[in-house]
């Protein structure tokens, strides 16, 4: 194993610079993998007429068998038992935190004893059992937008029925599945709306990870084909922006997530009527600070807690005694049905307490995701 | 009976327990939340449209256009939650379709309320005090919850008290929980403003929040009474009244 190899060279090596009198430490070693793929690749290189690049995007894996290698492992076993104890979920007792843990456990000589450096040349051959080829995860971002108040953002399916047709996740997915040909995908967003929400505006940032694509190149051109394509099949969503990006871009639409603003609007409900000059005054209050307790609605599956938020603007629009819609910018995390409705008084301030009545959501937009990822493509 | 459309009240079903411990009136109101935490696989929070139970009385408000607002967020399969990490203790059965296999068990949040036929809400009491600490050892003001299983909770059964209530006229009422569960949280509103009890006694003015253990999610309606079947003894009430 690499590990007990690369123990024994580690070892031989310090032996022979102590006798050199050179100062070194572990970082100066070449590890014994790197090595390898130093010997190797142009070897394969030759062999298979082709380039040998280590970050392919293409992967062949080939297992290998070699029972006199396995013996290795026994060896480390019955020297150091107490550090391979079988645990489910484990394949093999010999993970590589177990095998590091023994390798830094056995004594030098003990350990030189059975594994000399240079090691002996093996006596058999391994055999090859598998071949597998992969292609490298492709990301495709974009950003959407939602006008249905009847789509959930993933499939809703209860003891393998459905309870509500397609999603957002599906309707996008379809078109890039079919063109990129992959095995699956992964789908990401910058947060998430309710079933009930339209998401307008520029949209929300989203990413789809196509898992072992048999296609992997695509023109600027292509691309917006493709997105012309998702547009035309459906008008519950609508995607704009569609781009393929790097992995580590995914994580700037993260950070969006938790760091950037949002703006909504709300059509609000009053018990009691009200008047313009009622709730005029909302206009005027900034950074609004909110003391949010977990909302009952999801309290069942995530931890009680108090949240605080910020509201930096909002304007309202007087529509009758009992109705108004609220235009409202908020810190990314806000529970916006929550603000309005109070969800019990556990929302603090809300707007039934802002207005001295009872206050309830009928409709909610979300006006705008400030996240400034993916790039605008031009039309 | 029914209020008006306050909010969070539409997505609740209300369930009833009269006459608790044979005092007369001493009604009490749970609501229990349509959305439910499912569990036998993976981590899937599957949210109801309210299919298998009665659809609570709206009272809708004089606008044309007007929704029936769908207890939000779907994230349904597998898809929209690879990347949160699974439930230690349970079996996980996770096919590519993202179905998870096995017994399905359910939590539903519950609020406990007090019923309008309470003697504290009746014309003419006055809350003279509230008091969380219910015996020497136990005040539900210390409960502390963590973690999404809510684990630390005071666990209680339907004849736990939850706070007692006395009134001016030198009245004192226990409030019992009616359910079985974890105590999520007691209202601490009321301590500091009782008489939101009494002005809003279905809302603002909750006693406690309830997380019914997963396996017994189902029966624990068994011992209450439905609304209809409230609105019964109700009746009941009046007519031997007369």
């Amino acid at each position: 194993m690499a590990g007990d190899l690369q123990r024994a060279a580690w070892l031989g090596v310090k032996q022979q610079m102590r006798n050199l009198g050179l100062p070194f430490t572990k970082d100066d070693i070449v590890q014994v993998k790197e090595a390898y793929k130093w010997i190797i690749h142009p070897q394969l290189s030759e062999e298979l007429g082709v380039p040998a690049d280590g970050k392919s995007l293409f992967e062949v894996s080939v297992v290998f068998a070699h029972p006199e290698t396995d013996e290795e492992c026994h060896f480390l076993a019955t020297a150091c038992p107490d550090c391979f104890k079988p645990a489910k979920n484990k394949q093999s007792v010999f993970t590589r935190m177990a095998v590091i843990k023994a390798l830094e456990k056995i004594k030098e000589e003990d350990f030189l004893k059975h594994f000399p450096c240079p090691p002996s040349s093996p006596k058999n051959l391994c055999d090859a059992l598998e071949i597998e080829c992969n292609n490298g995860a492709v990301f495709v971002a974009g950003r959407y937008n939602k006008y249905s108040r009847n789509l959930p953002q993933t499939p809703w399916i209860i003891d393998g029925e459905r309870k509500l047709e397609s999603s957002v996740e599906e309707l996008i997915s379809e078109h890039l599945m079919a063109e990129f040909k992959a095995d699956s995908f992964n789908f990401s967003s910058s947060g998430r709306e309710d079933v009930d929400v339209r998401t307008l505006g520029n949209g929300r940032p989203f990413a789809m990870e196509l898992v072992n694509p048999r296609r992997i190149h695509f023109t600027a051109e292509e691309m917006k084909r493709l997105q012309q394509a998702i547009n035309d099949s459906s008008d519950k969503i609508q995607v704009r922006d569609l781009q393929l990006v790097t992995r580590e871009a995914i994580g700037r639409m993260k950070e969006g997530e938790e760091e950037k603003t949002k703006t909504y609007s709300a059509l609000i409900w009053t018990d009691k009527a009200i008047q313009r000059e009622d709730i005029a005054f909302l206009d005027d209050i900034k950074e609004l600070k909110l003391d949010q307790k977990t909302p009952l609605r999801v309290l069942h599956r995530r931890p009680l807690a108090v949240r605080c938020r910020l509201i930096h603007t909002m304007k309202s629009e007087y529509i009758d005694e009992h109705h108004f819609r609220l235009h409202l910018k908020t810190q990314a995390g806000t529970y916006i049905k929550e603000f309005v409705h109070g969800d019990f008084g556990r929302t603090k301030p809300n707007i039934g307490s802002l207005l001295n009545r009872t206050a309830d959501i009928l409709e909610l937009d979300v006006e705008s995701v400030d996240v400034d990822w993916p790039p605008t493509l031009a039309d | 009976m029914a209020a008006g459309p306050g909010g969070a009240e539409r997505y609740f079903t209300r369930w009833y327990k009269p006459d608790v411990k044979g005092r007369p009136c001493e009604d009490f109101c749970v609501l229990q939340h349509s959305n439910r935490r499912v569990a036998g696989g993976c981590r899937l929070d599957i949210q109801l449209l309210g299919v298998n139970q009665p659809v609570p009385d709206v009272e809708s408000p004089s606008i044309p256009y007007l929704p029936l607002l769908q207890p939000i967020r779907a994230s349904g399969a597998f898809l929209g939650l690879q990347s949160q990490r699974q439930e230690q203790n349970l079996t996980t059965d996770y096919t590519k379709t993202g179905r998870a296999s096995g017994s399905w068990v359910e939590a539903r949040i519950c609020v406990i309320t007090l019923a309008e036929a309470h003697p504290l809400l009746q014309s003419g009491k006055t809350i003279k005090n509230i008091n969380y600490q219910i015996s020497a050892n136990c005040s539900r003001l210390q409960n502390k919850v963590s973690g999404k299983s809510k684990r630390g909770a005071q666990f209680l059964t339907e004849l736990a008290p939850l706070c007692r209530i006395s009134s001016s006229d030198g009245e004192e009422y226990t409030i019992y929980s009616c359910i079985r569960g974890r105590l999520i949280e007691v209202n601490e509103n009321i301590l500091s403003n009782p008489a939101l009890l009494q002005e809003k006694p279905s809302t603002e003015g909750y006693i406690a929040v309830v997380l019914p253990k997963f396996e017994e999610s189902k029966s624990i309606t068994q011992g209450l009474l439905t609304q209809k079947e409230y609105e019964e003894v109700l009746m009941k009430r009046r007519s031997s009244a007369s």
